[in-house]
């Protein structure tokens, strides 16, 4: 198949390739990172995840149709104020949704899929009712959409990067917060052992209110970031909760590192296998090798090492 | 189109010999759409176009002196759903027909129902062909009307050689890319370099934008179906695939689907459809007009909308034709029935196979979303069962 080209090319075309396969690695963190936290710390299977991504995708539309009506100069940067604002409106209705709903389930988390699942559907139908059924589009900054011009064959794309750089700042940022900070070291605690950790003086209630609305927040931000690669729609969360879950699975539930290797792994896989196959020849056969490794590590790739 | 015509002069028990939903005054229709889940995004469109046509017929007097009465179903993006509601507006309502469907898997649900039943469905979609049936009026394009002709434009006007076929993963785009690589290899004499599917709602093409910048094809065909248009054209921009310097040929982007996309993704562009809200004549005019005072300032028409503005009007002219409500015989009038009011121009349904004789247009796309009409064809023979092409 690589008869017909030049070396030069051929080097190009792999070094983008590369690069295609890190932006998807990217994409497939960024999903999962929130849902690492919320399935990973507190078992709760949360089937509405991709649903707090579209509250992010449709605050950065909103965002977008306000700056251009009332401060059109602002248009240049709204964007860096989008992340904040959904990650905030995330975590907002990711509190109220435990508070009134996940907190009761903790017991049974085969439930909380069921309740989480219909809240996803309440969910894309108020999209639909708020913002139609029709797929909107922000408006995004000129600097954005453009690509960055290496060689004649090479363009790496302003949006792949933006999706990089977020994700790596975000990743260090929960990274740092689950293992370096008091608060991330009670979530540890609630979560490895809920009863002792109330013993020692930690308000458990609180921190599970938290956590789940910390990860809420996440799927938020990642909402925000995807607009400039996919479509808002009222049900463009559900194309998401497939793969996120996918990855979480893999790297083993309660491993933040684990969630890293397995997008990576999952991201390359699929990024090099579409190169040489059909598109949907390579999710087949992405699939059906991660469902291999899971019959030989039901654990996913990285696990905890509990005693049994 | 007389617009005199009393009830009184069609008695019920003439016109309506078959036990369907008409009374002294009134007559009820289906509408059959999803307007919950995943492709309510699409159909909403066209649940608006008909009920604009069904409110102008009723303004006009109605049809055969009835005013018409509208039950609508959700088919909620769900078959089954689509089979169930489609039984129970036939059997239970007893419209004398049902504007709906949109997907073709719904409308092959259906399709056993409205034979079983014996209803009348008119359909707005354009599609993959390979089907005809007494009961179905498919008012939207069959595959070789969308795609010949405008292979053949753009083989003529680029001198296109070597063609990139993308589809999204199911019947319609396999059925269309199979008929456009014949017709590309056979005809034209050109070459296929390529030919990929991904999954519907996939959002990630690098590896393939990857290969078709190692490939260089003069065309890139796509026909990338919903949501996944959106990541679709956002990354080609990005990847500095623009049209500047690559030509790209869809069938499957609408002006409805330019509103998801962004106009400025898809900017010169090209899009073959059979109508165009920019369409400049006389009917269209006053269409898009009515069209926006009715839905809003804002709202775009693309193909199918206006496939399903015809649905009420043709259903019309074959009750007048026949004068009668009875299925059987709506069915043995519609074949030959004219319709010079269409936004889309003169429309025929054709004599035996109940599709539309229709223009195919190359509608260049522009960043506000709408596209400027650069081509059209003759008025092209609806042929659901290509020779050759199968």
């Amino acid at each position: 198949m690589f008869s017909d080209y030049s070396a030069s090319e051929l080097g190009s075309i792999f070094a983008m390739q590369g690069f295609s396969g890190l932006s998807l690695f990217c994409v497939f963190l960024l999903m999962a990172l929130g849902l690492a936290i919320i399935f990973g710390q507190m078992q709760v299977i949360n089937m509405a995840h991709g649903e707090f991504l579209t509250i992010g995708a449709y605050t950065t539309y909103l965002l977008s149709v306000v700056t251009e009506k009332y401060i059109p100069g602002f248009m240049n940067y709204y964007f860096f104020l989008a992340i904040i604002v959904a990650f905030f409106i995330a975590f907002i209705v990711g509190y109220l949704v435990e508070l009134g709903m996940v907190r009761h389930l903790y017991k049974r988390p085969l439930d909380t899929l069921l309740a989480t699942w219909g809240l996803s559907l309440i969910m894309q139908q108020i999209f639909r009712s708020a913002f139609g059924a029709r797929e909107v589009s922000p408006t995004l900054p000129d600097w954005l959409l453009g690509s960055y011009q290496l060689t004649d064959i090479i363009e790496i794309p302003i949006n792949g990067m933006l999706v990089v750089s977020v994700t790596f700042i975000l990743t260090v940022a929960v990274f740092y917060m689950l293992n370096k900070s008091r608060a991330g070291l009670r979530i540890r605690a609630t979560t490895q052992n809920r009863v002792m950790s109330g013993a020692a003086g930690i308000n458990t209630k609180k921190v599970d209110r938290y956590t789940f609305a910390f990860g809420c927040g996440i799927a938020g931000i990642a909402g925000a970031v995807f607009t400039t690669i996919a479509s808002t729609g009222p049900t463009s969360g559900s194309l998401y909760i497939v793969d996120t879950f996918l990855v979480v699975v893999f790297g083993g539930a309660a491993s933040l590192l684990g969630t890293i290797a397995s997008a990576f792994s999952i991201a390359q896989a699929q990024s090099i296998m579409e190169f040489f196959l059909s598109g949907s020849m390579a999710k087949v056969l992405t699939l059906l090798t991660v469902i291999i490794i899971l019959m030989i590590k039901p654990e996913g790739l990285f696990s905890i090492k509990v005693r049994k | 189109m007389s617009q005199n015509v009393f009830a009184a002069d069609y008695p019920t028990d003439v016109v309506n010999t078959t036990g369907l939903a008409v009374t002294d005054d009134t007559v009820t229709v289906g509408i059959l759409h999803s307007v919950t889940g995943t492709m309510a995004i699409s159909e909403s469109g066209s649940v608006e176009a008909e009920k604009l046509a069904i409110k102008q017929i009723n303004e006009m007097g109605g049809i055969l002196g009835r005013k018409i009465e509208v039950i609508q179903e959700d088919g909620a993006s769900d078959w089954p759903t689509f089979a169930e509601k489609s039984r129970k507006l036939l059997v239970n309502d007893k419209v004398a027909a049902v504007f709906g469907c949109w997907t073709s898997a719904s409308r092959k649900a259906v399709l056993p129902v409205f034979e079983k039943e014996n209803g009348m469905l008119y359909y707005p979609t354009f599609y993959e062909g390979l089907e005809e049936s007494k009961n179905v009026i498919y008012t939207g394009q069959e595959a070789t009307q969308q795609i010949i002709a405008g292979l053949d434009w753009i083989k003529e006007k680029k001198g296109a050689k070597t063609f990139y076929l993308i589809g999204s993963d199911y019947i319609w785009p396999r059925t269309s890319n199979k008929i456009a690589r014949k017709h590309i290899e056979n005809v034209l004499g050109g070459k296929v370099v390529g030919e990929e599917y991904y999954p519907l709602g996939h959002t990630n093409f690098g590896s393939l934008i990857n290969k078709i910048k190692l490939k260089k094809p003069d065309v890139i065909y796509s026909i990338v179906v919903g949501g996944s248009n959106v990541s679709w054209y956002k990354q080609l921009k990005a990847a500095g695939i623009t049209s500047d310097k690559w030509t790209l040929l869809t069938i499957s982007v609408t002006e409805d689907e330019m509103l998801g996309i962004g106009g400025e993704n898809v900017e010169g562009f090209y899009s073959a459809m059979k109508y165009f809200q920019s369409l400049d004549n006389e009917n269209n005019k006053a269409f898009v007009k009515a069209f926006k005072e009715m839905w809003g300032e804002d709202s775009v028409i693309g193909d199918v909308t206006q496939a399903a503005y015809l649905g009420p009007w043709l259903w019309k002219a074959a009750v007048e034709k026949a004068g009668s409500f009875d299925i059987d015989k709506i069915a043995e009038a519609s074949g030959g029935i004219e319709l010079d009011t269409a936004p889309e121009g003169y429309v025929r349904i054709h004599d035996t196979n109940h599709h539309l004789w229709s223009k195919t247009r190359i509608g260049l796309a522009k960043a506000d979303g709408q596209f400027e009409v650069i081509y059209e064809s003759d008025l092209i023979e609806p042929n659901p069962f290509p020779e050759g092409y199968q």
